[in-house]
C-alpha cells in the first residue's frame, strides 16, 4: 500500500523551529512529527511513502534513506516547482500512486492523533466509494470548516467554511484514504483538495467520512505543539504507561529519553518531553515543555509552556513561560523573564523579555 | 564643643515610602542593614567634640524610635534626644522651636541633616571649609553636582566661584538656574537663629495684619512658627557675605520612593568596605554564595546552596531556602524565602513569604550610570494612567504562592496572593 504525505514548504509557523530544521523532522514527544506517521503507516501495512514537498532539504532526504532502511520500506521524495495546494501533489506524484489499483492513503503532514489507518481502510472498503476522510470533533465548529454528513452512513452531503450558525461539530481532520480513480479529478496545477475537488467527490455521493477516536491536534504552531503534547502524553499513560517516567520529582505524563539527566530536587510534569542528551540541573521545575535534544536547563530555573530548541542553554534562575520558543542554540543568560518570547537560532539573550515578541 | 541636629520629618511625610511607612517610621527603615539614621548619627558621632545629637520631628513617641534612640546612646556613647514639634513647623521651624536646646551648653556651631539623605557625609571637612571662608559666623551648606534637567527637583545654588558664597538659592526652580544642589545637610552657627527670628517676628506681623481667615494664606503655612530654611532662610541669605557652598565628591543620594532605598543601600554597602568591613558578608564554606556586596544578619538563617548579592541586606530572622537567588534586594526581618525562588530589585517586606520558585522582580530605577552627576529619580508612581515600572515592593506579611511571578507591583500589607501580578499596586 502506499500513502502520500502533504510535506509543504517552509513550515513558518513551527518557526523558529523550523529555521534550523524541516518541520517533518522536528522531534514531537522525542520522535520526528514525520515517524509518528510513517510508523503508523508501516503497521498499517504500508511499504511506500510519498513526501509531496515543495522545498528541497537535504537534511530531509538524507534521513529518509535512513528511515528507507530501518523501516524496510520505500520512501520518494514528490518535489513540486511550485507550490501546488493540497490536491496538486496528487497530480503530480500520479505515476507512484496509480500503479495498482489499490487505495492509498493522503495526510496533511502536521496531524498527531492515534493513526487509526486499518480501520479507515476497512470502513473505506466497506462503502466502496472513491473517498473517505477522517474527521473529528472540535468544541467550537465556527473557527473551522465543518463536514455535514449522515450519521449512519458518514456519507457527506458538504462542507460548511466557519458556520455562523451550528450545523456541525465535526471537522477535516487532514487523513484521507482514495481508491485511485479520483486522481483523474486533480490536474497538475495548484489547487486546494478541501475547496475544489472535495466539494464535488460529495456532490457525487463519493466521499464519505470516519470520525476519529481519540485526540487529534494540528501541531503546525508552537502553541498547539504543546497542547499536542499534551494529549499525545495522556494517550501514552492510557497505551504504553511503562514509557512514562514516574517517581519522586515527576509529576502527571513525563517522557524523558534515556540519554537525558535530571539534577537533585527538581519538580517535572506534569506534561513535560525531556529530549536525548539533554541535561537538567538541580532544583528545575518544568511543566508543560518539550525539551530538544542536547539542551541544558541550568539550576533553579521555571519554565512552563515552552519548547527549548536543540542544544539551548537556559540560565540559572530563569523564568520562561507562556510558549517561549527558543531556536536551535540559543543561550538565555541567568536570572532573566522570558515571556511569550520566539527566539531564532543562535542568540545570546541578555535581557528579560517582559512581554511576548520575536528575538531577531 | 558641637551638636547635630537630624531633621526626621512626621507621620505625615513620606507618602512616596508606602506601604513601608505604614510599618516603621521611615527614618528607621533599614538602609544597608541598619536604620537609614544610623549612618547619620554614625558620622555625627565620628566628628570630634560632638556633645550631643538631636532629633526633631513630629512623630508622636513611639516604641521603635525609643528602642533606636536607646540603642544607638548605649552604642555610640553620646547624647541622643528626640524632641518632637507640636505640628509641622518645617526644616526652619522645628530647629527654630527649640533653639534653647540646641544652644545650651553654648555649642560653637552645630550641624543640621536631613534624615532622608544618604550620604558619606563629610562632616569635619565641612568644619574645615568653615574655618578657611569667609567671616568666622558664616554657615555652610553641603552640595553636589547634579545634572541640569534632575537639579530642577533640588534646591539650587548658585555659588561665586572663587569664594564659594553663596550668591543665589532657589528651591525647586521651574527652569534652569543651577547644576550646584543643595544636600539637605548644614553647618550653622547659633546667630542663624537671629535670621530665623527675623523671619519669625515677620511672620507674626503679617498674621497680626491680615488675620487667617479660613482661606489658605498664600505660602500655605498657617504659623508664624512654620518656617521653611531653603525659601524662607537661604534664599534670604544668600549675597549676603554669610552663606557658602562646600561642594563633595563624595556620594550623596535622597531617600524618598521605596526604590531609592535599594540604591540607598548600594552606595552605604560600598561605603562599608572602608567604614565596616565587619558588615559585609563573605563566602565561606558551609556558607551562601556571596557576589558583590552583601549585609546578613547575623541572626538570619541561609541555605548554603542560595545566592545572595550584589547590594542585597537581610534583615534579622530572614530564613532563606536551599537555591535562592536574590539581587539588588532589601529583605526585611522575619521573612521567608522558600527554594529555587528569585527575588531581583525588590523590597520584601516584613513577614512576608515567597513560596517555591515564585519570582519576585521589580524594575531598578537606578540613576543613569553614564551620567556622573545623574540622580536617581523619585518621580510618581503613575505616568500616564499607568504605573510606572519600579522595583517591587511586598508590604508586611504578605505571602506568595509557589511558582508565580510579581513583577513590578506593590502589595500593600497582609495580602495573600492567590496568582501572578505585573505592572499593579495590589490593595
Ligand atoms: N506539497 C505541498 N503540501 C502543501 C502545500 N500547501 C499545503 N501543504 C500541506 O498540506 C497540509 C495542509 O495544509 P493547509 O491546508 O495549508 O493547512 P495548514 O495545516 O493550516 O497549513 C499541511 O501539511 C501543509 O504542509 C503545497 O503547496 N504543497
Ligand atoms: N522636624 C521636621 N522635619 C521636617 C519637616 N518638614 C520636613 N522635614 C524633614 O526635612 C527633610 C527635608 O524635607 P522636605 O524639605 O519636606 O523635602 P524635600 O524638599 O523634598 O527634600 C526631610 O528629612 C524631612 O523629614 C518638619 O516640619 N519638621
Ligand atoms: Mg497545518
Ligand atoms: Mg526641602
Amino acid at each position: 500500500m502506499k500513502a502520500l504525505i502533504l510535506v509543504g514548504g517552509y513550515g513558518t509557523r513551527l518557526r523558529p523551529l523550523t529555521l534550523s530544521v524541516p518541520k517533518p523532522l522536528v522531534e514531537f514527544c522525542n520522535k520526528p512529527i514525520l515517524l509518528h506517521q510513517v510508523e503508523a503507516l508501516v503497521q498499517a501495512g504500508v511499504d511506500h511513502v510519498i513526501l509531496a514537498v515543495s522545498y528541497m532539504s537535504e537534511l530531509l532526504e538524507r534521513e529518509m534513506r535512513v528511515q528507507e532502511e530501518r523501516l524496510g520500506i520505500r520512501i520518494s521524495l514528490s518535489h513540486e516547482k511550485e507550490p501546488l495546494g493540497t490536491a496538486g501533489p496528487l497530480a503530480l506524484a500520479r505515476e507512484l500512486l496509480n500503479v495498482d489499483n489499490e487505495p492509498f492513503f493522503v495526510l496533511n503532514s502536521d496531524v498527531i492523533c492515534e493513526f487509526p489507518f486499518k480501520d479507515l481502510l476497512q470502513f473505506h472498503h466497506s462503502h466502496g466509494k472513491e473517498g473517505t476522510i477522517v474527521v473529528t470533533r472540535v468544541e467550537e465548529p465556527s473557527k473551522y470548516g465543518v463536514v455535514v454528513f449522515e450519521g449512519d452512513t458518514g456519507r457527506i452531503h458538504r462542507f460548511v467554511e466557519k458556520p455562523q450558525v451550528f450545523v456541525s461539530n465535526k471537522i477535516n481532520a487532514g487523513i484521507y484514504i482514495f481508491n485511485p480513480s479520483m486522481l483523474s479529478r486533480i490536474q497538475l496545477r495548484p489547487t486546494s483538495i478541501e475547496k475544489e475537488i472535495f466539494p464535488v467527490m460529495a456532490e457525487e455521493g463519493q466521499l464519505y467520512t470516519m470520525e476519529l477516536q481519540g485526540f487529534w491536534m494540528d501541531i503546525g504552531q508552537p502553541k498547539d505543539f504543546l497542547t499536542g503534547m499534551c494529549m499525545y502524553l495522556q494517550s501514552v499513560r492510557q497505551q504504553a504507561p511503562e514509557r512514562l517516567r514516574t517517581g519522586p520529582g515527576f509529576l502527571g505524563n513525563v517522557l524523558v529519553d534515556p540519554t537525558a539527566q535530571i539534577g537533585q530536587h527538581c519538580t517535572i510534569g506534569p506534561n513535560v518531553t525531556i529530549g536525548a542528551g539533554v541535561v537538567v540541573e538541580d532544583g528545575v521545575r518544568i511543566k508543560r515543555c518539550t525539551v530538544l535534544r542536547g539542551a541544558r536547563v541550568r539550576s533553579h530555573a521555571w519554565l512552563e509552556s515552552c519548547i527549548v530548541g536543540w542544544s539551548s542553554s537556559v540560565g540559572q534562575w530563569v523564568r520562561m513561560e507562556n510558549v517561549t520558543v527558543l531556536g536551535e542554540d540559543v543561550i538565555v543568560n541567568d536570572e532573566l523573564y522570558l515571556n511569550g518570547a520566539n527566539v531564532l537560532p543562535h542568540k545570546s539573550i541578555n535581557e528579560s523579555v517582559p512581554e511576548p515578541r520575536i528575538i531577531m | 564643643m558641637l551638636k547635630a541636629v537630624i531633621l526626621i520629618g512626621g507621620p505625615q511625610k513620606g507618602t512616596r515610602f508606602r506601604p513601608l511607612s505604614f510599618e516603621v517610621p521611615k527614618p528607621l527603615f533599614p538602609v544597608a542593614g541598619v536604620p537609614m539614621l544610623q549612618h547619620h548619627i554614625e558620622a555625627c558621632a565620628k566628628v570630634p567634640n560632638m556633645k550631643e545629637i538631636l532629633l526633631i520631628g513630629f512623630y508622636q513617641p513611639n516604641e521603635e524610635l525609643t528602642r533606636f534612640l536607646f540603642n544607638a546612646q548605649q552604642e555610640f556613647k553620646i547624647s541622643i534626644r528626640y524632641l518632637q514639634e507640636y505640628a509641622a513647623l518645617g526644616t526652619g521651624g522645628g530647629i527654630y522651636h527649640f533653639r534653647d536646646q540646641i544652644v545650651s551648653g553654648s555649642p560653637e556651631a552645630f550641624f543640621v541633616l536631613n534624615a532622608d539623605v544618604c550620604s558619606a557625609f563629610p562632616l569635619a571637612e565641612m568644619l574645615s571649609f568653615q574655618k578657611e571662608h569667609g567671616e568666622p559666623n558664616s554657615f555652610v551648606i553641603l552640595g553636589t553636582t547634579a545634572n541640569r534637567k534632575q537639579s530642577m527637583n533640588y534646591g539650587c545654588i548658585v555659588e561665586n566661584e572663587e569664594t564659594n558664597e553663596v550668591l543665589h538659592y532657589v528651591e525647586k526652580p521651574s527652569t534652569f538656574v543651577s547644576d550646584i544642589i543643595n544636600c539637605g545637610i548644614y553647618l550653622f552657627k547659633p546667630d542663624i537663629f537671629q535670621h530665623i527670628g527675623a523671619v519669625f517676628q515677620k511672620n507674626q506681623q503679617d498674621m497680626l495684619l491680615n488675620p487667617y481667615d479660613g482661606e489658605e494664606p498664600t505660602n500655605g503655612w498657617h504659623r508664624a512658627e512654620a518656617i521653611r530654611l531653603e525659601q524662607d532662610i537661604f534664599t534670604a541669605l544668600a549675597g549676603q557675605g554669610k552663606l557658602y557652598v562646600y561642594k563633595t565628591l563624595g556620594f550623596w543620594s535622597q531617600i524618598k520612593s521605596a526604590g531609592s532605598a535599594i540604591y540607598a543601600s548600594r552606595l552605604y554597602l560600598n561605603q562599608y568596605h572602608t567604614s565596616h568591613p565587619e558588615r559585609l558578608a563573605s563566602n565561606k564554606e558551609g556558607g551562601p554564595k556571596i557576589s558583590g556586596n552583601v549585609y546578613i544578619h547575623p541572626t538570619a538563617n541561609i541555605d548554603p546552596t542560595a545566592m545572595l548579592g550584589p547590594n542585597v541586606s537581610i534583615g534579622t530572622g530572614v530564613t532563606i531556602g536551599a537555591g535562592v537567588r536574590v539581587r539588588e534586594s532589601i529583605i526585611l526581618h522575619g521573612a521567608t524565602l522558600q527554594d529555587h525562588c528569585c527575588v531581583l530589585n525588590s523590597i520584601v517586606g516584613w513577614d512576608s513569604t515567597i513560596g517555591k520558585w515564585a519570582r519576585v522582580e521589580g524594575t531598578p530605577s537606578d540613576p543613569n550610570p553614564n551620567d556622573p552627576f545623574a540622580k536617581i529619580d523619585s518621580e510618581t508612581l503613575f505616568r500616564e494612567g499607568k504605573l510606572t515600572p519600579s522595583i517591587t515592593i511586598l508590604g508586611c506579611n504578605v505571602t506568595i504562592p509557589s511558582e508565580v511571578i510579581i513583577l513590578n507591583s506593590i502589595v500593600l500589607p497582609h495580602k495573600d496572593l492567590n496568582r501572578s501580578f505585573k505592572n499593579q499596586i495590589i490593595l
